[in-house]
């Protein structure tokens, strides 16, 4: 199983029966391909819909039906449809139980840069900013460093997304909880040794006292 | 009743030269096509262009960035179209960037009388940046304010001949809020049936806010 893999199916283990979420582009996209049996989800897609189906297989493509990246996808039946108001509404209100995004820092502080690199990406934050302020959980699910270089950090360098809103962050090394004292390392891929996650990470780990293997 | 139907041309004719537009539409879905085309032949400039995002360059809205008819960009996201990219680093073009979901409070702001919103999102970034913050009860908001146009281009998939809209599936997202929010109103209709025959449960849009329709049928 490759890294994207691994993460996107331990992430679909943080989702709990009912929960309203809402998946981001590329890597988290991939989540819902592993809800565990008996757990119903409900996915939210920003530009205005929940229960989001699977992408449109080839030729069932509707024009009036895309996902927020532009995709085709399609509705589950009990779906609904609203405008962007209401689609932010459900997002800013506390409503989306648990939103999946990838990062390109993440700080001890539960900072999160994910938006723009200044001179050389600005694409816009589009939903990102209204989705981690508002989604009563925030999972950032990424790789655990860029080209060897650190991305959980002990101070964010980018412009930020949001201040103080990641939750967990689940790479192909581990999963980590943000909290109060710092980054919690609460699972380890068994493929590496505490002292590589370490050496991996921009901030000090906190080793949980109960650290547990990751599933590979 | 006042005839609300003019042709795609019309339509084009309402948009001069430095005005602020709104178009409704999500990543190119669903644009109004047909009237966005009329405006690229036209060759209009200097507009404002208040939308979701800027599209690809090569599908609605887009291409009126690629034209380099838009002066000011107001959009939550431009990553799909390069061409933004490259006239906003030239500086050819201004481009004010909004979190999606203010920039639909702003919009919905401007259609209901409000002078702005209260909202924690962008709080501690520099979307922040020249903004009040304002203290309720304990917790931080953001002013911000409310965003109006002088005209607004819509789609709507069934239209009746007073303007009442019905939206299809994922094309509602700016639409209803932005129908509010201008001084005229266009809407690009997929269909155009007559009074009566949208049930009014499932009028999304009144035709209060239309005043003007084009009928493209289903040629989209």
């Amino acid at each position: 199983m490759d890294d994207k893999q691994l993460i996107a199916r331990r992430v679909a283990k943080e989702l709990k029966d009912g929960d309203v979420v809402n998946l981001g582009i590329g890597l988290p996209t991939l989540v819902s391909n592993y809800i565990p049996e008996g757990i119903e989800i409900t996915l939210q897609s920003e530009n205005g819909f929940l229960g989001m189906g699977p992408a449109a297989p080839e030729g069932e493509e509707d024009c009036y039906l895309v996902n927020a990246g532009g995709i085709h996808v399609t509705i589950n039946p009990g779906g609904a449809f609203f405008d962007s108001a209401e689609s932010f509404l459900i997002i800013r209100g506390g409503h989306v139980d648990a939103t999946v995004l990838g990062a390109l820092e993440v700080d001890e502080k539960g900072n999160l840069a994910n938006w723009m690199v200044p001179g050389k990406m600005v694409p816009g934050m589009g939903g990102a900013m209204d989705l981690v302020t508002g989604a009563k959980r925030v999972i950032v699910a990424m790789n655990h460093t860029a080209k060897g270089n650190h991305k959980i950090l002990k101070e964010c360098t980018l412009p930020l997304t949001a201040v103080n809103a990641v939750d967990l962050i689940v790479t192909e090394m581990g999963v980590m909880e943000v909290t109060d004292k710092g980054i919690v390392l609460k699972e380890i891929n068994p493929a590496f040794t505490v002292e590589e996650v370490q050496a991996a990470t921009g901030a000090t780990l906190i080793i949980a006292e109960d650290l547990k293997q990751m599933e590979v | 009743m006042k005839n609300k139907l003019i042709t795609i041309e019309q339509a084009a004719d309402m948009v001069h030269d430095g005005m602020t537009i709104m178009i409704g539409g999500f990543l190119g879905c669903r644009n109004p096509y047909q009237i966005v085309d009329a405006l690229v032949a036209k060759g209009v400039k200097n507009l404002t262009l208040i939308a979701n995002d800027s599209s690809f360059p090569e599908v609605g809205i887009g291409k009126l960035i690629v034209n380099k008819q838009v002066k000011k960009l107001i959009a939550s996201h431009v990553g799909t179209n390069k061409e933004t990219g490259n006239q906003m680093n030239s500086g050819e073009m201004e481009v004010e960037l909004v979190p999606q979901g203010t920039l639909a409070e702003r919009v919905r702001a401007a259609g209901a009388g409000l002078g702005g919103v209260l909202t924690p999102t962008g709080l501690g970034t520099v979307v922040a940046e020249g903004k009040d913050i304002i203290n309720v009860d304990g917790k931080d908001y953001l002013l911000e304010k409310a965003l109006k146009a002088d005209l607004a281009i819509i789609v709507g998939a069934k239209v009746d001949k007073k303007g009442n809209v019905r939206y299809a599936k994922a094309t509602r997202n700016f639409n209803p809020l932005m129908a509010t929010a201008a001084d005229i109103v266009i809407v690009e209709a997929d269909e155009v049936v007559e009074v009566g025959e949208i049930d009014p449960d499932d009028v999304m849009t009144p035709g209060i806010f239309i005043d003007y329709i084009v009928d493209v049928g289903g040629s989209n």
